[in-house]
C-alpha cells in the first residue's frame, strides 16, 4: 500500500466534544487508521505548531477544524492548517456556524472580561489583574493570544472545503466524510463538490417520524419543555413546544425529537437559507395564536401572543448567531424605546 | 398636506444635531393595496421626504424575515412594511402572518440592539394616498431622530 495520508485535527473556541466525536466512529477509525497517520491533534497527543508550520505547503491531506475562532490563536492556527492541507473540513457547528461560543456575540471582550476576571462570585481578584497580549515578568516577556471582540466562523477566516455541522457531528456523517475520504484516497473517487455540506439537504421535519396536522395547523400557546408531558407520537411544535425543526438541515436522525426533547438547530440552517433564526421565526409566526376572528385582534394582543417568545434570539440563534446578517450585537447611539 | 409643510415637517425632527442625515428607509409594498396607495400618493403629488425606496412584493407575507435582516445588514437606517388591512389581504391571511412576523422581529431586533421603532409596519389600502405619505412622513421624523443605523454609526 501506498504512503499513507496525513491527516490533522484542532480544536479553536469548542468543548472538545468535536475532539472525542471523531472516535465515536468506533471500528471505522481502523479505516482511517489503514490509511492515514495523525500529524496533529492536540487532544489527543502532544504536537508541535511549529512542526506542522515547517511541513511544505499541502502535505497535509485533511484537516479537520472544530470549534470557532475566538482568538488570535484560532485564527492563527486555522491559517496554518489550511496552507498545509489539501482539504480543510469546517467541523463541527462551532466552526460552521459559531455554535454556542457564538452567543456571545450578544456581548463584546470587556463585558466578558469583567464577568470572568471580577464580577463572578467565585472570583477572588482584589488586585483587578486582568489578561493581557504581552506582559513582562522577570524572566521575560509572557504573550497571551489575543481575545476578540467578536466571535467568527472558520470559513470567515479561511477558505473552507467541506462543512460538517452538527454538535457534534454524527457518528453517520462522520463515517460518511471518512468513506468519501478513504474512497478517494484509495480508488480515486471524486470527492463532492467544494463547498458541500455534508448532511442531508432535507428539512428535518422531513426526517422526523411524530406526526405533524397535516391542515389548519395552529399553535394555541407556547410550553416550555418542562411545563407539559408531550404526546409521544405527535409532532412537538403542534404541541407548543418551539422545535426548530422547521429551520434546520437535516442529517441527524431527529435525534432530539426521537428523544421527546425539541430540536434546538444545531444543523444548522437548511439549503439555500442564510438566516436559520429568521427562518425559524418566520415558520412560527405562521402558526402561533391563529384565531377564527383574526381581523378583530387588535395589534397590542398581537405583540402579547408573540411575546410568549421570551428570548427570540437565543431560541432561533442558539447555534448560529456569528454566521447571521448581523452576526452580533450593536448599539444604539440613543436608545429610545424598547418593546416589552 | 402642502409642499412646504411636508418637507418641513419631516427635517424638524430632532435629530440629535445631524442636520445633514439623509436617512436611508426600505420600504415593502405589498402589490394589491399599499403599493396601489404608494402609487396613488405619487399621481396625486402629495409631497414626502424623498428618503425612501420602495420594493413591491405580491402580499406583505412575502416579506421574508430574512429581507430585513438584509436591509439593516447593509445599512438601512429604517425598514417599513405596507400591507392591506386585516380583511382585506388578497391571499385572505398573508397580512396575519406579517404582522405576527413583525412583532417579533421587533423583539428580536431590540436583542440585535437596535431601536425597535426602526421597523414599522402599516396598513395602507388602494385608496389611500394620504395615509402612506403620512406614514412616510412620520416614518422619516421617527429616523431622523434616532440618527444613523448603529450599523454604520455605532459600536
Ligand atoms: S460543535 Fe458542539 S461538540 Fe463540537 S466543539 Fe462545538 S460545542 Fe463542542
Ligand atoms: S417541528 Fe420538531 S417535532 Fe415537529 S416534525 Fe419538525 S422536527 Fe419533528
Ligand atoms: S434534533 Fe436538532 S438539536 Fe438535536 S441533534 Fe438534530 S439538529 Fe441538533
Ligand atoms: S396582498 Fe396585501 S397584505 Fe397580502
Amino acid at each position: 500500500m501506498a504512503e499513507k495520508i496525513k491527516i490533522a485535527q484542532y480544536w479553536g473556541a469548542g468543548c472538545g466534544g468535536c475532539d472525542v466525536a471523531l472516535l465515536d466512529i468506533d471500528a471505522k477509525i481502523l479505516d482511517v487508521h489503514a490509511i492515514a497517520e495523525v500529524v496533529f491533534w492536540p487532544i489527543g497527543f502532544d504536537g508541535k505548531l511549529h512542526d506542522i508550520e515547517n511541513m511544505p505547503d499541502k502535505s497535509i491531506t485533511v484537516s479537520f477544524y472544530n470549534g470557532a475562532i475566538r482568538n488570535s490563536e484560532n485564527e492563527h492556527v486555522a491559517k496554518v492548517l489550511r496552507q498545509k492541507s489539501v482539504i480543510m473540513i469546517s467541523f463541527g457547528s462551532c466552526a460552521c456556524y459559531g455554535g454556542t461560543p457564538g452567543l456571545a456575540n450578544v456581548t463584546n471582550k470587556q463585558e466578558v472580561f469583567q464577568t470572568v476576571y471580577k464580577d463572578t462570585q467565585s472570583t477572588d481578584n482584589a488586585a483587578g489583574v486582568m489578561p493581557l497580549t504581552h506582559s513582562k515578568v522577570k524572566e521575560g516577556e509572557l504573550e497571551l493570544p489575543e481575545f476578540y471582540d467578536t466571535v467568527k466562523t472558520l470559513d470567515e477566516v479561511v477558505d473552507v472545503d467541506y462543512f460538517m455541522p452538527g454538535c457534534p457531528p454524527t457518528v453517520n456523517l462522520i463515517a460518511m466524510a471518512v468513506d468519501a475520504v478513504a474512497q478517494h484516497v484509495t480508488k480515486g473517487t471524486p470527492l463532492p463538490p467544494k463547498g458541500a455540506v455534508i448532511a442531508s439537504d432535507k428539512t428535518l421535519c422531513d426526517e422526523c417520524k411524530r406526526e405533524r396536522v397535516e391542515k389548519g395547523r395552529k399553535i394555541e400557546r407556547i410550553y416550555q419543555a418542562y411545563e407539559i408531558t408531550p404526546d409521544p407520537k405527535k409532532c412537538l411544535l403542534d404541541q407548543g413546544i418551539i422545535c426548530i425543526g422547521p429551520a434546520t438541515r437535516a442529517g441527524c436522525g431527529a435525534m432530539c425529537p426521537n428523544a421527546q426533547m425539541p430540536c434546538r438547530g444545531c444543523m444548522g440552517p437548511t439549503k439555500g437559507v442564510m438566516e436559520q433564526g429568521a427562518s425559524m421565526l418566520s415558520a412560527l409566526s405562521s402558526l402561533l395564536g391563529m384565531t377564527d376572528s383574526e381581523a378583530g385582534l387588535s395589534e397590542e394582543s398581537i405583540m402579547n401572543i408573540m411575546l410568549q417568545v421570551k428570548d427570540p434570539l437565543g431560541t432561533f440563534y442558539a447555534f448560529t448567531l456569528p454566521k447571521s446578517l448581523l452576526k452580533r450585537t450593536v448599539t444604539e447611539k440613543k436608545k429610545k424605546k424598547t418593546v416589552t | 398636506m402642502s409642499t412646504d409643510a411636508a418637507h418641513k415637517s419631516a427635517s424638524q425632527g430632532g435629530n440629535g444635531g445631524d442636520e445633514h442625515f439623509e436617512p436611508r428607509i426600505l420600504v415593502f409594498c405589498c402589490n394589491w393595496c399599499s403599493y396601489a396607495g404608494a402609487d396613488l400618493a405619487g399621481v396625486s403629488r402629495l409631497q414626502m421626504p424623498p428618503y425612501f425606496r420602495v420594493i413591491r412584493t405580491m402580499c406583505s407575507a412575502r416579506v421574508d424575515p430574512e429581507f430585513i435582516m438584509r436591509a439593516f445588514q447593509k445599512g438601512a437606517d429604517g425598514v417599513l412594511v405596507a400591507g392591506c388591512h386585516p380583511a382585506d389581504c388578497h391571499y385572505i391571511g398573508g397580512n396575519y402572518r406579517t404582522r405576527r412576523r413583525m412583532a417579533l422581529m421587533k423583539v428580536l431586533l431590540q436583542q440585535f440592539g437596535f431601536d425597535p421603532d426602526r421597523l414599522r409596519l402599516e396598513w395602507v389600502s388602494a385608496g389611500e394616498g394620504e395615509k402612506f405619505q403620512k406614514t412616510i412622513i412620520e416614518f422619516t421624523n421617527t429616523i431622523k431622530e434616532l440618527g444613523v443605523s448603529p450599523m454604520k454609526g455605532g459600536e
